[in-house]
């Protein structure tokens, strides 16, 4: 405890430098604009603004990039309380009492429990991330490559099943992320694969362009010809102060959704989503007035945005202790890292000590900037969305192809992003999930290095995988929710995953 | 009955027999020592696995027919500009090839004021570039006429 407390003042004493607190506000700000715009969410927005991080060293790089993350996750809720189309998947559940709440007159008080829910969730649960990953990583040096194949193996499984709706499908599109990180050259042999004489698929698809096509590009060809979004409630800024029943009604879910979305948060998935959902739901049960949920529920608001603020936290635990990414969001933030010359995994802490916790401390940092800049400014981000969104899209859409762009300097990423982009385009029609698409992509040479590397560690035998307990137990979790999702067949009921995704289209209120 | 699950499960189980055709010219290698084509075969079984699940198991997923295209033409237009934008960019240069992209978007596609979309058009043009290449130093190209 002692030497977290020590490595904390490291962090801090960096943190607090005045270039890294500049790029941590700079992040906020860019972020919170990000998770405001419908239609550009944290994935899109980090991807785009990583070639703006070029100048940088790593770490003002990706505290800024982490500031983008976590402002998006705050920003997201503004739309969503203010007009009812979530700014990013994971307030989709704000949406529902957040803006019931906005239509009783309520606007400014749904805005400033989502903002200190968010504060309260995003500080405790940095904590639960300084204590947890440092021992995770120490465990996780005792990986070889059995249990390495064994965890990403899981990590697909994981997202598959947390992902809503069918795990077939979910799979399926693994599959084919895995497919397309085959691209390129084979590692161990040197081998040109499904390249085709173009010389830049040698390094293989990158996963920015693929995140920027999939979910940048896509929801564009799929929004631009849409009716005009709703009207904006805009909010006074005297009526930001909720009253005393408010912050009482507040309390106890913004403290159970801390907790609720840190540990999903940890898990592979879709997180955000799954936490606020989670949330939601565990909230109306436990109210004593269930029939408020829908019409304007404070703990509507309080639970879902402290869930999915806590979830961020606890995406980054997998990702810095294991360097295995836990959805298609830390996959980017991971391929950032790597550009930047840092590998996130066991090795990160003991190495990099100052960027590890120069990183934690500048998210206590970035929690309390966001506090500070959203509720004074909420006005000034709500007149972004008067933008028109014929003029916004055109305007994204140069991000877009600047940002796929200067990242290699290859004008091939822009057409995997189009192919991506129109791939993603169909699959969201028909509706399929494209976030395992994003986590196979980065995951696929992990995996078949791991892979090839246990077989021959074990002359070809196969039962190295489950001979060795660890490998063998994350295998085992993997069979059971594999079990577990296919329990619905025999029962012939919803699951919560198939509740899930109802809900996410709004058919049905959880 | 055509639905959405059904074609794209049978589209998925095309994409895998191709990629299996596609593997004949790497080594495989063998089970106990995997080649090149291994991992990409194994993954183009699974996938040719869980496409059939899906053209089997689907016939209560929506029908294609029921899918509505209404954004289709805003959707093929944006995709042609960008298609435009990935030609020119090394031929143009950045900030021809984004000022013509967004003058037919905002002039052509959505009928915005013609003296708006061009003063819009390149503002957001020369801006971008101002911040990403000069301040940023994020190298942008430039195109035989340097711009």
């Amino acid at each position: 405890m002692a030497e977290t407390l020590q490595n904390l003042v490291l962090g801090f004493s960096i943190a607090l430098s005045p270039p890294i607190l500049f790029y941590a506000f700079v992040g906020c700000v860019v972020g919170t604009l990000v998770g405001v715009l419908p239609g550009v969410g944290p994935l899109a927005g980090i991807s785009l603004l990583l070639p703006a991080t070029f100048g940088l060293d790593a770490t003002r790089a990706i505290v800024m990039l982490a500031g983008i993350y976590y402002g998006a996750m705050y920003g997201g809720s503004t739309t969503s309380i203010l007009m009812r189309i979530p700014g990013e998947a994971a307030s989709v559940m704000t949406c529902i009492d957040g803006y019931a709440m906005a239509r009783k007159g309520r606007a400014g008080a749904a805005l400033a429990i989502a903002a200190v829910g968010s504060y309260v969730a995003g500080t405790a649960s940095v904590v639960g991330l300084m204590l947890l990953a440092p021992p995770l990583a120490s465990f996780a040096l005792r990986f070889g490559p059995p249990e390495n194949v064994a965890l990403l193996v899981l990590g697909l499984l994981v997202l598959a099943y947390m992902s809503g709706g069918s795990m077939l499908k979910s799979l399926a599109m693994a599959a084919l992320g895995l497919l397309l990180g085959m691209i390129g050259i084979d590692q161990m042999t040197g081998f040109f694969r499904f390249s085709y004489g173009v010389v830049e698929l040698g390094d293989g698809i990158g996963v920015v362009p693929v995140a920027v096509g999939l979910f940048g590009l896509a929801e564009i060809l799929a929004t631009a010809g849409l009716p005009a979004p709703p009207q904006v409630i805009k909010p006074k800024l005297r009526d930001l102060l909720p009253t005393r029943g408010e912050w009482r009604a507040a309390a106890w879910p913004i403290g159970r959704g801390t907790v609720l979305g840190f540990l999903i948060g940890i898990v592979p998935g879709s997180a955000h989503i799954i936490a606020s959902f989670v949330a939601y739901a565990i909230e109306r049960r436990l109210s004593k007035r269930p029939e408020e949920f829908g019409h304007g529920a404070v703990a509507g608001v309080a639970g879902p945005e402290s869930a999915n603020n806590s979830a961020t936290s606890g995406a980054f635990v997998p990702m810095l202790a294991l360097g295995v990414p836990s959805g298609p969001i830390p996959a980017v933030m991971l391929a950032a890292m790597m550009v930047h010359g840092v590998s996130p995994g066991p090795l990160l802490i003991k190495q990099q000590p100052e960027l590890f916790w120069g990183f934690i401390a500048s998210m206590y940092v970035g929690n309390v900037v966001l506090l500070i800049l959203n509720l004074p400014l909420v006005g000034l981000f709500v007149n972004l969305l008067r933008i028109p969104y014929p003029i916004l899209y055109p305007s994204v859409l140069v991000f877009c192809v600047l940002g796929v762009y200067a990242v290699n300097g290859s004008v091939v990423d822009v057409w995997i992003m189009l192919l991506m982009g129109a791939l993603g385009y169909v699959l969201r029609k028909l509706d399929f999930e494209t976030a395992p698409i994003v986590l196979g992509v980065i995951l696929a040479p992990m995996i078949e290095m791991a892979l090839r590397q246990s077989l021959a560690m074990s002359d070809g035998r196969y039962a190295i995988f489950v001979t060795r307990p660890i490998s063998a137990t994350l295998l085992g979790v993997g069979l059971v929710l594999v079990l577990l999702a296919l329990r619905p067949l025999v029962t012939r009921g919803l699951d919560w995953r198939a509740r899930l995704a109802l809900a996410e289209k709004g058919e049905e209120h959880p | 009955m055509l639905t959405t699950d059904r074609v794209a499960g049978g589209a998925l189980a095309l994409l895998a027999l191709f990629v299996v055709w596609e593997s004949r010219r790497l080594p495989f290698g063998s089970l106990r020592t995997p080649g090149p084509a291994f991992v990409p075969v194994a993954l183009a079984a699974v996938l040719l696995l869980f496409g059939l699940l899906l053209v089997v198991f689907s016939g209560k997923a929506p029908a294609l027919s029921t899918l509505a295209w209404t954004e289709g033409r805003h959707a093929i237009a944006i995709f042609a500009v960008c298609a435009f934008a990935a030609l020119a960019l090394e031929r143009l240069g950045f900030r021809p090839t984004v000022a013509l992209s967004l003058l037919f978007l905002l002039g052509v596609v959505e009928r915005r004021d013609p003296i708006f979309t061009a003063v819009f058009s390149l503002g957001l043009a020369a801006g971008t570039f101002l911040l990403f290449d000069t301040i940023l130093r994020v190298p942008l190209p430039r195109g035989p006429f340097g711009l």
